[in-house]
């Protein structure tokens, strides 16, 4: 991790640090917990997507398994949240790790044909298996707590959030600058050049779908136990597309972009709500639009314009 | 028994036979672009609510139906012109992105337009229900499947058989080579997104009496004239049909036999089986990658 990348990351934890004590009310900082939770799930699916160059149009599948676990094993079963979360996690790594071989074989359009049956299927079963997860209707998710002590208010959720972002930061600009990361974007370039030099392609496209999967998981977890609450919807097509495009709008390839990509589309469905009626509209304009004119994603855009790379 | 058989399989190939035109639809623009457009689906929404509309406004109609294509086909031109070809050559998922934000476009004004009702449209010729080996056979059943085949047949007669036809799919083949040789493919690009709108309308409009439509349907049905397509190997026509028809009667048979409830599963449960032993589709030849 060079100098550059210490500074960034100093920057983004300031900002953190600082944003509490600015916001004017508990609605920003509600938006700002959902943010962060984002910027997680985008920063693991950033280095599938825009490093390794894969696609996957299935992470909500994920995050729903994860968001599920914790709130039918504390529910049904008893067990501690911690406990349900990472079992959440380990049963989607699981998954994730089972169908990664076959699936990773493929490539362009079947890949995200594959990932996107994958997401729908999980989200039927979330749909249909009532007696669980409620059905349609979803259910609720019991507190998440620790030896007595209950993360309760939006104050408390955020400094965790806020902590767990730092580290992802720190993790993923660690790992794209080792000998992992370094396999990542070599097979990205090109698979059979980093074969010849001796780059196990499909062992590295495993590792890091396993990685973005159980990174989704998690933080499905950490979603249900802050809205107390989880539906189907959380796991559908529309959310993959989603978290999708935080990545490509953000930028591929960019840890920032990553970054910038959460906030933007985590705030735009609330600036579209005064739209009435027009959201959905508003909404596929915006990301027609800045495709077109930005189709690297706006960190990478930027920084090419003046003339800075990060 | 053989009574309730041939019902899941008459259901089916009626299904199925959307998605074969959706899948088509699917094949003409990823042959001419390279394109997934998983706008697809809202054509086949356009075309059932449009002809709900036009038909609700008094039109005749064999007019609405051809109107009920005709502005699909433009939607679909408008598409590409504004939305495609602004970004030739761009990556894989900028331009599925692309797409979507033009189904949310496509979505978000019929649903402020025409509202989120469920609508129907008349059944072409009565809803007598015909008899065979104690089965019934709707008779719009038999216009979805004569409409499907009569569409297959021509458009195997256009690409076989005529210059433009040869066109576009020799730009399929090799973009570069089909300028050479003087092909406008810009034409063939703009043809394509006439034509798959045109098809996915069509298939919506003939299946709107049967399964009712809304502004909202189209998501499921294009998704899975996708699975439809990939399932006899991208690109490949024939392909595309047996894909549809596949698809179709095994989620009819899935959902009578085994459960109705995972009726929308079964189509990808089936696309990831065939995947998983199949990187290609049944139909996809085998590729090996230029270096």
């Amino acid at each position: 991790m060079g100098k550059n990348a210490y500074f960034s990351l100093l920057f983004v934890a300031a900002i953190l640090a600082v944003l509490p004590f600015v916001v004017p009310n508990s609605f920003y900082l509600d938006l700002a917990v959902r943010m962060a939770i984002n910027a997680i799930i985008v920063l693991g699916l950033n280095l599938l997507i825009g490093f390794a160059g894969q696609i996957s149009l299935g992470h909500a599948g994920f995050l729903g398994i994860g968001a599920y676990a914790s709130a039918v094993l504390p529910t049904h079963f008893g067990w501690h949240p911690l406990l349900a979360m990472g079992a959440g996690a380990a049963a989607t790594g699981l998954l994730a790790a089972l169908v990664a071989r076959p699936i990773f074989k493929l490539k362009g359009h079947y890949l995200a044909m594959a990932t996107l049956g994958l997401g729908i299927i999980i989200n039927i079963a979330l749909r249909n298996e009532a007696q669980w997860t409620g059905g349609p209707d979803g259910m609720p998710v019991p507190a998440m707590g620790l030896l007595g002590f209950e993360l309760s208010n939006d104050k408390q959720w955020y400094w965790v959030v806020a902590g767990l972002l730092v580290v992802s930061v720190w993790a993923s600009l660690n790992l794209i600058d080792s000998p992992f990361g370094r396999a990542l974007r070599a097979l990205h370039g090109s698979e059979v050049a980093s074969q010849v030099v001796g780059v196990d392609v499909v062992r590295y496209k495993v590792a890091i779908f396993v990685m973005s999967a159980v990174f989704a998981s998690l933080m499905g977890s950490v979603t249900a136990h802050y809205v107390g609450f989880v539906s189907p919807n959380f796991s559908d097509f529309f959310h993959s597309i989603e978290l999708v495009t935080m990545v490509v709008i953000g930028g591929m390839a960019s840890v920032f972009g990553s970054l910038v990509g959460a906030v933007l589309l985590t705030a735009l469905p609330q600036a579209l709500a005064t739209f009435e009626g027009w959201e959905t509209v508003a909404f596929g304009a915006i990301l027609m639009a800045s495709m077109i004119f930005m189709p690297k994603g706006l960190v990478p855009t930027l920084a090419a314009k003046f003339g800075k790379g990060n | 028994m053989l009574a309730q058989f041939l019902q899941f399989l008459f259901s089916g190939i009626t299904v199925g036979a959307t998605y074969a035109l959706a899948a088509l639809g699917f094949t003409l623009i990823y042959n001419a672009s390279n394109v997934i457009n998983f706008a697809q689906g809202e054509f086949i929404m356009l075309g059932g609510m449009l002809g709900v509309f036009f038909t609700m406004a008094g039109l005749p109609l064999p007019a609405a139906l051809v109107l009920a294509i005709l502005v699909p086909a433009i939607v679909g031109v408008l598409v590409e012109k504004l939305a495609i070809e602004p970004v030739k050559g761009a990556e894989t998922v900028t331009l599925i992105i692309i797409t979507i934000g033009a189904s949310l476009v496509i979505r978000g004004l019929v649903q402020v337009w025409l509202g989120k009702e469920t609508h129907s449209l008349p059944a072409f010729s009565g809803d007598t229900p015909i008899e065979v080996l104690g089965a019934t056979l709707l008779p719009q059943s038999l216009w979805v499947l004569g409409v499907t085949a009569l569409v297959v047949v021509a458009l195997w007669y256009f690409f076989n058989r005529t210059l433009q036809g040869k066109a576009m799919l020799a730009t399929s083949y090799n973009r570069l080579a089909a300028e050479l040789v003087g092909i406008n493919t810009g034409w063939v690009l703009f043809m394509s997104f006439a034509m798959s709108a045109a098809l996915g309308a069509l298939g919506g409009i003939l299946i709107t009496p049967i399964t009712l439509t809304s502004y909202d349907v189209g998501i499921m049905l294009g998704l899975k004239g996708f699975v439809a397509a990939v399932v006899g190997g991208l690109g490949n026509g024939l392909g595309a049909v047996v894909g549809g028809l596949l698809v179709g009667i095994l989620e009819a048979m899935g959902a009578g036999y085994i459960s109705s409830a995972y009726k929308d599963a079964i189509p990808f449960v089936l696309i990831l089986l065939i995947l998983f032993f199949m990187p290609r589709g049944l139909f996809g030849g085998k590729s090996t990658e230029r270096v």
